[in-house]
C-alpha cells in the first residue's frame, strides 16, 4: 500500500475530507447561526444589517458542503452511497430547506412590503435552525452507528434516526452555531445592535458549554466505543483538553470583550469536535449496529489507490487557491456592516 | 408508479429545472465580461450602467442556479446508490475537482461582484467578473467529462462483481478525454452563449419597442448580437461533431434520433416526423440519403438501425419517438437561430437594424428558443442511452438505492414539485421586475469616481 509521510492514501483522505468538514461547519457554522438569531432583531435595520452582515460570504460557505459532498464521494463513494441513502428523508428536508434559506436571503430585500419581509425573515430563521439541527442529527447518528446489512443496505427505520442521543448532538450543534454566529456578529456591529449582540453572545454561549457538558456525559456513559480509541493511545487525550480549554477561553474573550478571539476560538472548538469525532470513529467511518464485521472503514469504503492520489494532488493544488481567494473576500468585507446601495 | 420509475422522474424534473439556469449564468458571464471591459476601455458611463443591470440579473438567476445544483449533487447518493459506488472511483473525482476549481471561485468572488462596487477598484471588479465566469466554465468543464463518460466510458477497468462491482480508474486523461467529452463540453458552453445572449437580446428589444433606456438598449443589443452570431454558427459545428460521435459511440442512439430500424437500409435525414414502431417506419419531410450521407459521405451507405440490437439493449418505442422529436426540435431551433441572429447582422450592415419592428418582437420572445433547445438537447442525448445509465455497462434499473421505498421518493418528488413551483414563480416575478425597472441611472454625486476615491484595497 502506498503511504505519503507514513500514511496510508485513504487515511490522507480521511483528513481531507474531515478537514473540509470542519472547514464547513466553522464557515456556514457562523451564518446559520446568524439566520437561528435573526428573529431576535426586531427592527428593520437590524435585520438588515444582520442579513448584510453575512451577504457577501455565506453563498462561498455554503460551496464548503458542495465540495465535502464530492470528496466524500470521490473518495468514499460506498460511505456516500450509503449514508446518503440511509437518510433519504432527512437529506431531502435538508435540500428543501438549503433551497428555502437560499431564497429568503435572496428575495427578502427585493420588495418593500412588511408582510413579504416578515414572511421572509421567519423562512430564513427556521431554515437556518432547522439545517443546524439537521447536521447535528446525522452526525450524532453517525457517532452512534446505524443499521446496516452486508449489501449496504439501511435496516433502520425514519423513527430511529430521532434516538435521544442523535437529539442531543442535534440540539448541542444548534447552541454551538447560535454561539459562533452571536460572535461574528458582535464584531460585524456597532451601537444598539452591538449591545444587544453582546447579551446575545453570553446567553448563547452559556447555552452551548450546557449542552456540551451534557453531550460529553452522554458519550462517556453511553458510547463506549467512542472512548476506546483515547484509552490505546492516551497521547488522544490532548483533542477533548484542547477542546475544554478552548471552551473556557471563549468565556474569557467574551467578558474582556475582545470577540475577535473569542470568534478564532469558537472556531477552533468547532474543529476541535470534528476532530474528537474523528479520532473516535477512525479507522470506521460508518458502524454497522447489525454487525461490527459490516463496518464501512476508510479501507473497504474507499477509492482506488489511483485515484485517491489524484485527487490528492487536486486538493493541495485547489485548497491553497481557495484559501487564499476566500481570504481575500473576508479581507474586503472586514469592519463594522454599512449599508449601501448595493446591500440586501 | 414503482421506485424506479419515480427516481427517474424526479431526477429527471430536478435537473431539468436546475438546467434553466446555468446556460443564463454561463451565457452572462460572457456578454458581462464584454461590457465591464468596455466600460474599462471607454470609460463611458453606459457601459457602466449596463454591467451594473446584468450583474444584478445575473445574481438572481446564479442564485437559483446554486440552490438547485446542490440538491442534484446529493440525489447520486439519495436515489442512485448503487450507481454511487459503481463509478464512485471515475464519476467522483470529476464531481470533487468541479467543487474546488468551480463552484469555490465562482461563489468566492460572485461577493464581490455583487457587493463589491464601492469597495474595491474598478480592475480588482473586472477581475471578479471573471473569475466569476470562468468559474462557471470550469464547473461545466467537469460535470459534462463526468455526464460523457458515462455515455462513452474510457480509461477504467470493472472489479468484482455483483453489488460490488465498480469501475476503477486506470488512466485519468483517457477518463477526462473520453470520446465524446469534447464533442459535448463545446456544444454545452456554445449552448450556453446562446441562452446568455438571447436573454440580453430579448430584454434591449423590449427596451427598444417600449421606447425607453434606448441608448443602453441599442448598444447592449448589438454587443450580444456579435456573440449570438458567432455562437449559433459555431453550434452547427459543434452539434454535427456531436452527431458523429454518437454515430460512431452510440449506433443505437443515433438510429433512434433519426427513427432508423432497418440495418441494411440507406438512412434518410428528417426534417420533421412521426416513428412508427408498429411499421418500422417514419412519415415526414426528408433528405433522401442524408443520414448516410452525413456519416459516410455516402448518399448510398447502409446505416445500422435499432433493429441491429436487442430490444433490452436500446431505447423502447415510445423513447424512440420521444427522442426524435426532441432531436429534430433542437436541430429546427439551431437553424432558426443562426437564421435569425444572421438577418440581424445584415439589417446592422444595412444601418437598419432597429427599424424594423417585427423583428424586434421576434427578438423579444426568442429568448425562449435556446432555452428550449438546451432542455430537448438533453432529453435527446439522456433519453437516448437509455436503457444504460452507463453505457454498455450498468442499466439504470440496477443503478437504484436498494433501500428505497416508493412512499420516500413519492414524498420528496412532491415536495421538490412544491419548492420549485414557488421558485419559479417567484423568480419570474422578480425577473420580470427587475426587467422593468431597467438599469438605473448613475449620477455623477451618487456614484464616486473610483480612480480618486480612498479605496480600502489600494491604500
Ligand atoms: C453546463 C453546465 C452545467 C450542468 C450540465 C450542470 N451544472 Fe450544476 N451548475 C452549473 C453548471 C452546470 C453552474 C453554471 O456552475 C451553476 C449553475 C448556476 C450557477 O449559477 O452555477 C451550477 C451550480 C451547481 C451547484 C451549486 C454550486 C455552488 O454551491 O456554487 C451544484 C452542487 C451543482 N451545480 C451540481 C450539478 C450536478 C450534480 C449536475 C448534474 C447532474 C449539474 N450541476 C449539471
Ligand atoms: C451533466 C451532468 C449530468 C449527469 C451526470 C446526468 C446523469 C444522469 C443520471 C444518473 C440519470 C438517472 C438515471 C437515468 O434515469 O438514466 C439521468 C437521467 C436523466 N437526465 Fe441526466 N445527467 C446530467 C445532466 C442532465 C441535464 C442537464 C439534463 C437536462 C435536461 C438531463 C436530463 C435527464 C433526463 C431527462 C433523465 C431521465 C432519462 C430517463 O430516465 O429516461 N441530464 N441523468
Ligand atoms: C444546429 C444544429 C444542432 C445539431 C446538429 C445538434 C446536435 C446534437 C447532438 C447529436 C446531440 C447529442 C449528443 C450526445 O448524445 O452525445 C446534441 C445534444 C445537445 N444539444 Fe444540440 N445540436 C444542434 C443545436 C443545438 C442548439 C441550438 C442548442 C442550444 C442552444 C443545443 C443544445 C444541446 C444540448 C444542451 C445537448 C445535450 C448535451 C450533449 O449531449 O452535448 N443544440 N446536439
Amino acid at each position: 500500500m502506498e503511504t505519503i509521510l507514513g500514511l496510508d492514501l485513504p487515511t490522507w483522505w480521511f483528513l481531507v475530507v474531515g478537514g473540509v468538514f470542519s472547514g464547513y461547519a466553522i464557515l456556514d457554522g457562523f451564518d446559520l447561526g446568524a439566520g437561528a438569531l435573526h428573529l431576535f432583531f426586531k427592527k428593520e435595520e437590524s435585520r438588515r444589517i444582520a442579513l448584510n452582515a453575512i451577504g457577501p460570504v455565506w453563498d462561498g460557505n455554503e460551496v464548503w458542503l458542495v465540495i465535502g459532498g464530492g470528496a466524500l464521494f470521490a473518495g468514499f463513494p460506498v460511505v456516500y452511497a450509503t449514508v446518503f441513502s440511509a437518510f433519504y428523508e432527512l437529506f431531502m428536508i435538508f435540500l428543501v430547506m438549503l433551497i428555502l434559506r437560499a431564497i429568503s436571503i435572496e428575495f427578502r430585500s427585493k420588495e418593500p412590503m412588511l408582510w413579504w419581509r416578515k414572511t421572509w425573515d421567519i423562512s430564513y430563521s427556521v431554515s437556518s435552525i432547522l439545517l443546524a439541527l439537521a447536521l447535528g442529527l446525522v452526525l450524532g447518528n453517525v457517532i452512534q452507528g446505524f443499521a446496516i446489512d452486508q449489501n449496504y443496505i439501511y435496516r433502520g427505520t425514519l423513527l430511529d434516526y430521532f434516538n435521544p442521543y442523535a437529539l442531543l448532538v442535534s440540539v448541542t450543534t444548534l447552541a454551538l452555531f447560535m454561539m459562533h454566529g452571536a460572535i461574528y456578529l458582535v464584531m460585524k456591529t456597532e451601537n444598539r445592535l452591538y449591545a444587544k449582540l453582546t447579551v446575545l453572545a453570553k446567553n448563547t454561549t452559556i447555552f452551548f458549554v450546557l449542552m456540551f457538558a451534557i453531550t460529553s456525559l452522554a458519550t462517556l456513559l453511553f458510547i463506549p466505543h467512542m472512548i476506546n480509541r483515547y484509552r490505546e493511545v492516551p497521547y488522544m487525550f490532548a483533542f477533548p483538553v484542547l477542546a475544554i480549554l478552548a471552551v473556557a477561553n471563549i468565556t474569557r474573550q467574551i467578558s474582556r470583550r475582545r470577540y475577535f478571539y473569542a470568534f478564532l476560538s469558537s472556531a477552533f472548538v468547532t474543529a476541535m469536535l470534528m476532530i474528537l469525532v474523528a479520532v473516535g470513529l477512525f479507522p470506521n467511518i460508518v458502524l454497522s449496529t447489525i454487525d461490527p464485521n459490516l463496518h464501512i472503514t476508510v479501507y473497504n469504503g474507499a477509492s482506488t489507490d489511483k485515484s485517491l492520489k489524484i485527487m490528492l494532488t487536486f486538493a493541495a493544488i485547489g485548497v491553497p487557491l481557495v484559501a487564499l481567494y476566500t481570504s481575500f473576500v473576508f479581507w474586503t468585507f472586514r469592519g463594522k456592516v454599512k449599508l449601501d446601495e448595493t446591500s440586501y | 408508479m414503482n421506485t424506479e420509475i419515480l427516481s427517474r422522474i424526479q431526477f429527471a424534473f430536478t435537473v431539468a429545472f436546475h438546467y434553466i439556469y446555468p446556460p443564463l449564468s454561463i451565457g452572462l458571464g460572457v456578454v458581462m465580461i464584454i461590457m465591464e471591459g468596455m466600460y474599462l476601455r471607454t470609460g463611458q458611463k453606459i457601459y457602466e450602467q449596463m454591467t451594473r443591470f446584468w450583474i444584478k440579473i445575473f445574481a438572481l438567476i446564479f442564485g437559483i442556479g446554486v440552490a438547485t445544483g446542490i440538491v442534484m449533487e446529493f440525489e447520486f447518493g439519495t436515489n442512485w446508490a448503487v450507481y454511487s459506488r459503481y463509478v464512485g472511483d471515475i464519476f467522483g473525482s470529476a464531481l470533487a475537482a468541479e467543487g474546488i476549481f468551480a463552484f469555490a471561485l465562482e461563489s468566492g468572488f460572485l461577493g464581490i461582484l455583487i457587493f463589491g462596487w464601492n469597495r474595491v477598484s474598478p480592475r480588482v471588479h473586472f477581475f471578479s467578473t471573471i473569475m466569476v465566469a470562468l468559474g462557471s466554465m470550469f464547473s461545466a468543464i467537469w460535470i459534462v467529462v463526468a455526464n460523457s463518460w458515462q455515455q462513452t466510458p474510457a480509461g477504467f477497468r470493472i472489479e468484482g462483481q455483483g453489488m460490488k462491482a465498480r469501475a476503477v480508474i486506470t488512466d485519468f486523461w483517457a477518463m477526462v478525454f473520453n470520446p465524446s467529452s469534447v464533442d459535448r463540453l463545446s456544444h454545452v458552453i456554445i449552448g450556453s452563449f446562446l441562452a446568455g445572449s438571447f436573454l440580453v437580446l430579448s430584454v434591449n428589444a423590449y427596451y427598444l419597442l417600449r421606447n425607453r433606456h434606448v441608448a443602453i438598449a441599442k448598444s447592449g443589443f448589438k454587443i450580444a448580437l456579435v456573440v449570438a452570431t458567432v455562437a449559433s454558427l459555431l453550434q452547427l459545428f459543434t452539434g454535427h461533431r456531436s452527431a458523429d460521435g454518437v454515430a460512431k459511440n452510440q449506433p443505437a442512439k443515433l438510429a433512434a434520433f433519426e427513427g432508423h430500424y432497418d440495418s441494411s437500409a440507406v438512412a434518410d435525414m428528417y426534417l420533421l416526423g412521426w416513428t412508427d414502431a408498429q411499421a418500422q417506419k417514419v412519415s415526414g419531410l426528408k433528405i433522401p440519403g442524408g443520414l448516410s450521407f452525413l456519416i459516410h459521405q455516402d448518399l448510398k451507405a447502409p446505416v445500422t438501425g435499432l433493429n441491429a440490437f436487442p430490444t433490452d439493449q436500446r431505447p423502447s418505442a415510445r423513447a424512440v419517438n420521444f427522442v426524435f422529436q426532441t432531436y429534430h426540435l433542437m436541430v429546427a431551433i439551431g437553424m432558426a437561430l443562426i437564421g435569425l441572429s444572421l438577418l440581424g447582422m445584415f439589417l446592422w450592415w444595412r444601418g437598419r437594424l432597429f427599424d424594423q419592428k417585427w423583428l424586434l418582437q421576434i427578438f423579444a420572445w426568442a429568448v425562449l428558443l435556446p432555452q428550449i433547445a438546451n432542455q430537448v438537447g438533453w432529453y435527446s442525448a439522456e433519453v437516448g442511452r437509455q436503457p444504460w445509465v452507463v453505457y454498455g455497462l450498468l442499466r439504470t434499473s440496477d443503478a437504484l438505492s436498494q433501500s428505497l421505498r416508493t412512499e420516500q421518493v413519492l414524498f420528496s418528488l412532491i415536495l421538490f414539485t412544491l419548492v420549485y413551483s414557488l421558485l419559479f414563480a417567484l423568480f419570474l416575478y422578480l425577473l420580470n421586475k427587475k426587467i422593468k425597472h431597467g438599469p438605473d441611472d448613475l449620477h455623477e454625486e451618487v456614484i464616486p469616481d473610483y480612480s480618486k476615491r480612498d479605496n480600502p484595497i489600494l491604500n
